[in-house]
C-alpha cells in the first residue's frame, strides 16, 4: 500500500492511561479511502481506545495519527469532521429525531432549507421518513440505531467510526443491520472504522479485519485470509471454530513441518510461526476441513473415537478423541452417507497438510 | 360453548367467580397490610401536623372571641345606624357586660379590639376599674365622664369590624391594609406599614439564596457527577458534611467569620486589602442572611442536581463534540437541557425552605434581615396575636402552593428528580 492510499494512518502510536500499563503498543495501521476496516478483539484488547484516539476523545501517549496526510493529535474532536456511532447510540433524548439529525448541520451554520433537505435525505436513507418528529425514546432499538447511523452520516464526514453499534440489539435485528450498514457503506463509499468483539459481524461486513489482543494488532487481512490462514494461535482461536493439537516440532522441511503430539502421533502441517526443532506448537485445523472415512489420500490419517454427537439440523457436530485430544470437533454435513455414525465407534479422520497450520504455543 | 359465555359476560376464573372479584379478594390482604404499615405515621402526621395546621388556618379568620365577651352589646349594637354616638341602650349593655365579665376574658377581647383601634385596651382596663363605683344609669354620661374616649365615635365604629364571627382583618393586616371605621379597606398608616416590605425582602432573600445556590451548586454537581467514583465519594462527603453539623453551630460559626472584628475582616485588613476603618459590615444585615443561608441550603441544591446529572450519559457530550459542536455549545445545547429536572427540583426545594426560614435571619439578620418567619415568631411569642401569625403563615402556604402549581404547569412535577 503506497503512502497516498492511506487515508487514516497510525504511526508508532502508544497509549497508556496510568503510566504503567500500555493499552495500545506501537500501533502502525493504514486505512485506505473507502475501506471498511473492523477492529476485532476481546474486551480490554485496546480496540476501543484506538477508536477514541481517532475520534479525538483520547490523545496518544506517543506517536501520531494522520488523517488524509495531516497530523490530527492536536485537533479537538469537534474540528475533526469524523462521524461516529456510539455504543448506546447517544441520541439526544430532549430532541426529536429531526432535531438530532439537524444538530451537526446547525453547528455548521447551514441554511435552513439545506438542513431540511439533508435531514430528509438522511431519513430516507435509513427508511425512517415517517419518524422525524418522534422522540428517540419512542423508537425501537433498531430504529434508534438507524437514527444514530443517519446522524453520523448526515454532515457528510470523510470518515465514520462505529463503536460496537449493534451490541444492544437482538440477534435477528443485528444481522439485518449488519447488511444495512454494509449496503450503505457500499452505496456512499465512505471510509468506515468499525469496532466489535463479534467475529461473525466482522466477517460479514469488513473489507479488512484487524485482530487486536493485548494492545497489539495480531493480524490484519481480509476476512477469508484471516479465517483460512491465521498466523497465530490467538487469531486461529478467536476467529471461527478451531481444533488445536498440542505438540513439539520434530522436523522442518521448507514450508512444511512435522509436529509430534504427546500421544506420539506425527502431524504434517504448514510451518507458520515455529522456527526450530523442539519448539512447542499448536497445530490449528478448521473442523470442516476434516474428512471422515474418506477414500482420498491425505497426508494426515488417524483413527478417532466418537465421543459425542450433537444434531444441529444442517450438520452434525461430533466430538472425537484423536491424537490425545478429546475436544476435537468434526462437522459432518447432514447427508445420507454419513448418517450411520454412532457414539463410541471408531472412525478414520484425514486432512491435508496444507489445512493444518503449525502455530505458536501460547 | 364455554368460550362463547366468557366472551360475552365478565371473565370468570376457573372456579366460576368473576375475575375482578377474585382479584380484589386476593389483593385485599395486601392492601390491609400496606395500610397497617403506614397507619402509625398517618396518625402521627394527622395529630401533630394536619390538625394544628387546620387550627391555625381557622384562627386566621376567627373573630368570635369578642362576641363571647360582649354578646348582648353586639345584639343591640347591630341596630345602631352608625351616625353620631350609639344609644343609651348600647352603653348600658356594654357597661354591665364589662362590669360583670372576668378580667381574663376582657383582657383577651380588649387585645383583639385594640387591633381595630388602638386605645381600646387601656379604655376597657380603666373603665372596668372605675365601673365598680357606678350603680345605676344613665350610663352614657357617666362612662364619658370616666374617659372621653367613650364619646369618640371612632371607637364605636371600630367595634363594627368585630360583629361578624369571621374576619379578613388579619389577612389585610398581613399585607399592610386595614378596615377603616366604615369597613372600607384602606392602607395602614405610613409608619405602620411593615409587612409588605418584609414580604418583598423575604422574596428577595429567597431568590438570591436560590440563585447563589444554583450558581455554586451547578459546577460542583457537574464535577461530582463526572469524577471517578473514588474522588466523587470524597467530594460528596464534603458536600454532605454540613448536614451532620447542627444548624445553630454553623450559624454561630458564620457569626464569628463575618462580624466586623471577625476572621474574614481581620484577614482582609491583615493582607492590606482594606483599611482598618473600612471593615465590611457583613453581619446583622441582609448580606449576612444571604451568605449564611446559601451555605446552609447548598446541599439541597447539590443533591437533586447530582442525582440528575449522574443519569446524563457522558457520551451525549462526546456525541455533540463529535458532531462538530464546540464544548460550550455542546454544554449549552445538550447538557443543560438534560439537567433541567435537577435544576428545577433544586431551585424549588431551596426556595421553599428559604422562604420560611427563621433561625438564621433571627441570629444574623439584625434589624434589616428579618423575614416573614421572624415576624410570625414575634407575634406568636411576644404580642400573642395568633390571628396575624396564622394569616402570615397561610399566605406563605398559599404562595408555595401557587409556586408548586406553576412549576407543575411549566416543567411538570413528574420531571422532578430528587434521587
Amino acid at each position: 500500500m503506497s503512502q497516498k492510499d492511506s487515508f487514516v494512518k497510525f504511526e508508532k502510536v502508544d497509549k497508556s492511561y496510568d503510566g504503567e500499563i500500555l493499552v495500545v503498543k506501537d500501533l502502525n495501521l493504514d486505512v485506505p479511502k473507502g475501506e471498511f476496516l473492523t477492529m476485532l478483539g476481546p474486551s480490554g484488547s485496546g480496540k476501543t481506545t484506538v477508536l477514541m484516539m481517532l475520534a479525538g476523545f483520547e490523545t496518544p501517549t506517543s506517536g501520531e495519527i494522520y488523517l488524509d496526510g495531516n497530523p490530527i493529535s492536536s485537533i479537538p474532536p469537534n474540528k475533526r469532521g469524523i462521524g461516529m456511532v456510539f455504543q448506546n447510540y447517544a441520541l439526544f433524548p430532549h430532541m426529536t429525531v429531526k432535531e438530532n439529525l439537524a444538530f451537526p448541520l446547525e453547528v455548521r451554520k447551514m441554511e435552513k432549507t439545506e438542513i431540511d433537505e439533508k435531514v430528509g435525505n438522511a431519513l430516507a436513507m435509513v427508511e425512517l421518513q415517517d419518524f422525524g418528529n418522534r422522540m428517540p425514546l419512542q423508537l425501537s432499538g433498531g430504529q434508534q440505531q438507524r437514527v444514530a447511523l443517519a446522524r453520523s452520516l448526515v454532515f457528510e464526514p470523510r470518515l465514520v467510526l462505529m463503536d460496537e453499534p449493534l451490541g444492544a440489539l437482538d440477534k435477528n435485528l443485528r444481522e439485518q443491520m449488519q447488511y444495512e450498514i454494509k449496503h450503505i457503506h457500499e452505496k456512499i463509499g465512505i471510509t468506515v472504522v468499525y469496532v466489535t468483539h463479534d467475529q461473525s459481524e466482522a466477517l460479514t461486513m469488513s473489507n479488512r479485519i484487524a485482530v487486536f489482543n493485548d494492545g497489539k494488532i495480531q493480524q490484519i487481512s481480509s476476512p477469508d485470509i484471516l479465517y483460512e490462514k491465521p498466523n497465530s494461535s490467538f487469531v486461529a482461536q478467536f476467529i471461527g471454530e478451531n481444533n488445536q493439537l498440542k505438540g513439539k516440532v520434530k522436523s522442518i522441511n521448507g514450508e512444511n513441518c512435522i509436529v509430534t503430539t504427546e500421544s506420539g502421533d506425527d502431524i504434517h502441517a504448514l510451518k507458520i510461526n515455529v522456527n526450530n526443532n523442539g519448539d512447542g506448537s499448536l497445530v490449528s485445523l478448521r473442523p470442516e476441513r476434516v474428512a471422515i472415512n474418506s477414500s482420498e489420500n491425505f497426508e494426515n490419517n488417524f483413527d478417532a473415537k466418537v465421543k459425542e454427537l450433537i444434531y444441529l439440523g444442517d450438520h452434525i457436530r461430533s466430538r472425537v478423541e484423536v491424537c490425545g485430544n478429546d475436544q476435537f470437533i468434526v462437522k459432518i454435513p447432514n447427508s445420507y452417507k454419513e448418517a450411520n455414525l454412532k457414539e463410541g465407534s471408531t472412525v478414520k479422520l484425514s486432512w491435508k497438510a496444507s489445512d493444518s497450520r503449525a502455530l505458536d504455543l501460547n | 360453548m364455554n368460550q362463547t359465555q366468557t366472551s360475552t359476560g365478565p371473565i370468570l376464573t376457573t372456579d366460576g367467580i368473576p375475575l375482578k372479584v377474585s382479584l380484589k379478594k386476593a389483593e385485599r390482604i395486601n392492601k390491609i397490610r400496606a395500610f397497617l404499615l403506614v397507619l402509625p405515621l398517618l396518625a402521627f402526621i394527622l395529630i401533630t401536623f394536619l390538625v394544628p395546621i387546620g387550627d391555625m388556618l381557622a384562627r386566621s379568620v376567627d373573630d368570635r372571641q369578642i362576641n363571647t365577651v360582649f354578646p348582648k352589646t353586639f345584639e343591640v349594637y347591630k341596630k345602631w345606624d352608625r351616625q353620631g354616638l350609639p344609644s343609651e341602650e348600647v352603653y348600658k349593655t356594654m357597661f354591665f357586660e364589662l362590669k360583670n365579665s372576668e378580667g381574663y376574658s376582657v383582657g383577651k377581647a380588649s387585645t383583639r379590639m385594640n387591633y381595630s383601634k388602638s386605645g381600646w385596651k387601656s379604655l376597657l382596663k380603666k373603665s372596668k376599674r372605675k365601673f365598680k363605683k357606678i350603680e345605676e344609669g344613665p350610663f352614657k354620661e357617666q362612662m364619658i365622664a370616666i374617659d372621653k374616649k367613650w364619646a369618640d365615635p371612632e371607637y364605636w365604629l371600630a367595634l363594627g369590624q368585630m360583629v361578624d364571627p369571621t374576619t379578613m382583618g388579619y389577612y389585610l393586616n398581613a399585607v399592610d391594609l386595614k378596615y377603616d371605621s366604615s369597613k372600607n379597606i384602606v392602607q395602614q398608616k405610613e409608619n405602620r406599614r411593615i409587612y409588605n416590605k418584609t414580604w418583598i425582602k423575604t422574596f428577595k432573600v429567597s431568590l438570591l439564596v436560590t440563585l447563589f445556590c444554583l450558581l455554586l451548586g451547578y459546577p460542583i454537581s457537574y464535577l461530582l457527577a463526572t469524577l471517578p467514583m473514588k474522588y466523587s465519594n470524597l467530594l460528596m462527603i464534603c458536600v454532605l458534611l454540613p448536614f451532620w453539623t447542627s444548624l445553630l453551630v454553623r450559624t454561630v460559626a458564620w457569626m464569628v467569620m463575618l462580624q466586623q472584628k471577625g476572621v474574614l475582616n481581620n484577614l482582609l485588613v491583615m493582607s492590606n486589602l482594606i483599611a482598618d476603618e473600612n471593615r465590611f459590615q457583613l453581619m446583622y444585615n441582609q448580606t449576612a442572611v444571604v451568605i449564611v443561608m446559601t451555605q446552609i441550603l447548598l446541599p439541597f441544591m447539590v443533591l437533586p442536581l447530582y442525582s440528575v446529572m449522574k443519569t446524563i450519559s457522558p457520551t451525549y457530550m462526546r456525541a455533540a463534540l463529535n458532531l462538530g459542536a464546540s464544548p460550550m455549545h455542546a454544554f449549552y445545547k445538550i447538557y443543560m437541557p438534560n439537567s433541567v429536572p435537577g435544576v428545577s427540583a433544586g431551585c424549588l426545594l431551596v426556595f421553599i425552605i428559604a422562604i420560611g426560614y427563621y433561625i438564621t435571619p433571627e441570629l444574623v439578620g439584625g434589624k434589616d434581615g428579618q423575614m416573614v418567619g421572624n415576624w410570625i415568631a414575634y407575634h406568636l411569642k411576644t404580642t400573642l396575636n395568633w390571628g396575624l401569625c396564622a394569616s402570615l403563615g397561610a399566605i406563605l402556604l398559599a404562595m408555595m402552593t401557587v409556586l408548586y402549581w406553576a412549576y407543575n404547569k411549566i416543567v411538570g412535577i413528574e420531571n422532578i428528580k430528587l434521587g
